[in-house]
């Protein structure tokens, strides 16, 4: 029993950890984005692990780096503008979809901000 | 134990140093910076072949071997539309050859026969060993032959088909609808909780229905059930009167839906109300983890894998991760859109792990579609976080169709059905 409560402590521990991680990560990119554009598009962009992993998500529905092959929507080639748009007018119900305000409603709008910026990021790493 | 803490203790137990001795937690590889980055995929499914094809996308470094004995492979998902008419065989039939070829995965066609965790190699049947620095499995469900009296795999493969592992277990169901008498009984049993495809069983009841009425419309369907409700239950209910009224009947567990015996012979099942006779019968037996799970030790007495839920590391043994149908992985279904989106998880942990880091915070999600018609779709969302408790559904995400969405809602929602299986295919195998 102690080792079990054990391991859930850390496992829960290490979820916060986790999500400190993301946030310094996050605020370098910050900084890469407020570069004159020329170098940005000179490199390769560094992915944010945890909009990575919100991602991921998407995918399944949306086909792989948000490329569909069917009558769902693609993402790839959006925006992050565009997509954080979406998601929030999903979030809130402004927009009509039959699933995607039941998803949309389970993340945060930083999360949010995050998944259109790493499907943004493909697009362009992509180009 | 963990209820009685306090959320004050717990940060105490945060900052007085647990969180450095999480790191241990995940095995060899993470303090080792491991020189060597191989990673073993036991089974070939929707969690096993989107965790391989994640790896290498998200690190090309790593070296990934796939093992799975079947050549093709048959989802579950959408083996009812082939059941109903709407689809062949051929339309969920996948093969790792893109995984091979453009994803660079090894496929083996093997069975594992058994893990060393000290030594970290796998033995295969044809004898031959692989070595890991990780090792995933995802090997699915295996059945509780002995949970209803009567019942035997080799019943299963001649009189009274499970059809829960799609393949050749699909075809004969199938060709038993086929050739069944206008007028026939059709039953369908299913299981109590948990089972992979909690509404599988009604939306299998919906697409045979389906059939029979355009073909043999004085049949009848009785669901005999192990529970007292099932997944999306009001939405069903409400498609079956409209669609199939008096067709589609369900008896709970407490009202003589509990079927104790099954006899093949006489093609009869025995619950508390008696022995009634079937032309077709579908017995869908309890669960637990699949073999390999248990031969490798990695299930505790629940008859599933207890897992880290940051990356599907087994609590047992570290260095292993489970996803699918055999992890216990909190609040998420048994489905297989559940085990791609863990397999996809775990990669990206892995990924991380192999790079002596931590891996990012979990998002993990879920979305069935069912299909009660052609043009009458119905889904189920939701949206998991890790928090205390383990992983739990985000409350104010996720959800049912509305019990009152329009015709053009269930609709659309019938052509995202196929959208999704289209997409969740490619992000498989494609």
């Amino acid at each position: 029993m102690v080792l079990k409560l054990g391991i859930r402590l850390a496992v829960c521990a290490l979820s916060l950890m986790v999500i400190a991680t993301g946030s310094g990560i996050l605020s370098a990119a910050g900084r890469v984005s407020s570069k004159p554009e020329g170098q940005v598009h000179s490199q390769k962009a560094e992915f944010n692990p945890r909009g990575q992993v919100l991602a991921l998500s998407c995918t399944s529905c949306h086909g792989t780096d948000g490329k569909s092959a069917g009558i769902i929507p693609s993402i790839y080639g959006r925006s992050a503008v565009y997509l954080e748009t979406a998601l929030k007018a999903f979030k809130s119900g402004a927009r009509y979809s039959t699933v995607m305000s039941r998803h949309a409603k389970g993340y945060s709008d930083e999360e949010l901000r995050l998944i259109s910026e790493y499907f943004a990021m493909i697009s362009h790493n992509h180009k | 134990m963990l209820q009685k803490l306090t959320r004050r203790d717990f940060n105490k137990l945060l900052l007085s140093g647990v969180a450095g001795s999480a790191l241990g937690l995940f095995g060899k590889s993470n303090t080792a910076f491991a020189s060597t980055k191989r990673v073993v995929v036991i089974g070939g499914g929707f969690g096993g072949a989107a965790a391989a094809k994640y790896l290498r996308k998200l690190d090309p470094s790593i070296a990934v071997t796939l093992v799975e004995p079947k050549a093709i492979f048959y989802t579950c998902p959408f083996s009812n539309w082939v059941l109903g008419g709407l689809k062949t065989m051929e339309d969920i039939a996948h093969t790792y050859t893109v995984l091979k070829n453009k994803y660079q995965i090894n496929i083996v066609s093997d069975v594992v026969t058994s893990i060393d965790v000290t030594k970290g190699t796998v033995k295969l049947k044809s004898g031959n060993v692989l070595s890991y620095d990780r090792l995933v499995v995802s090997p699915g469900i295996d059945f509780k032959w002995d949970s209803i009296g009567g019942y035997s795999e080799s019943v299963a493969n001649s009189k009274m088909p499970h059809s829960w592992h799609a393949g050749p277990q699909t075809i004969l169901l199938h060709k038993q609808l086929l050739g069944m008498r206008d007028g026939g009984n059709v039953f369908i049993c299913p299981p109590a909780n948990p089972f992979r495809c909690p509404p599988g069983p009604y939306e299998r009841a919906s697409l045979i229905a389906y059939y029979l009425k355009e073909h043999k419309p004085k049949s009848k369907i009785i669901i005999f059930d192990a529970k007292e409700n099932f997944s999306k239950q009001e939405l069903f209910k409400k498609g079956w009167e409209r669609l199939y009224p008096g067709m589609i009947e369900w008896r709970s567990s407490a009202m003589g839906g509990k079927v104790s015996r099954v006899d093949a012979g006489a093609m009869t099942v025995t619950t508390e109300f008696g022995v009634e006779k079937g032309d077709v019968i579908n017995v869908i037996p309890a669960q637990k983890a699949g073999k390999i799970a248990f031969d490798a030790g990695l299930t505790d007495a629940t008859g599933w894998c207890p897992i880290n839920p940051v990356s599907f590391e087994s609590t047992i043994h570290p260095g292993i991760h489970v996803i699918g149908d055999a992890s216990f992985a909190g609040a998420m279904p048994k489905s297989g859109f559940a085990a791609s989106s863990q397999g996809k998880v775990a990669a990206a942990a892995i990924v991380r792990l192999f790079q002596g880091k931590v891996p990012a915070a979990p998002s993990l999600v879920n979305t069935c579609y069912s299909l009660l018609a052609p043009k009458y779709g119905i889904s189920v969302a939701g949206v998991y976080k890790l928090t205390v408790e383990g992983i739990v559904e985000i409350k104010e995400a996720g959800g049912l169709t509305p019990i009152n969405a329009d015709d053009d809602q269930l609709r659309e929602e019938a052509l995202f059905a196929e959208g999704w299986y289209k997409n969740i295919s490619l992000d498989t195998w494609g």
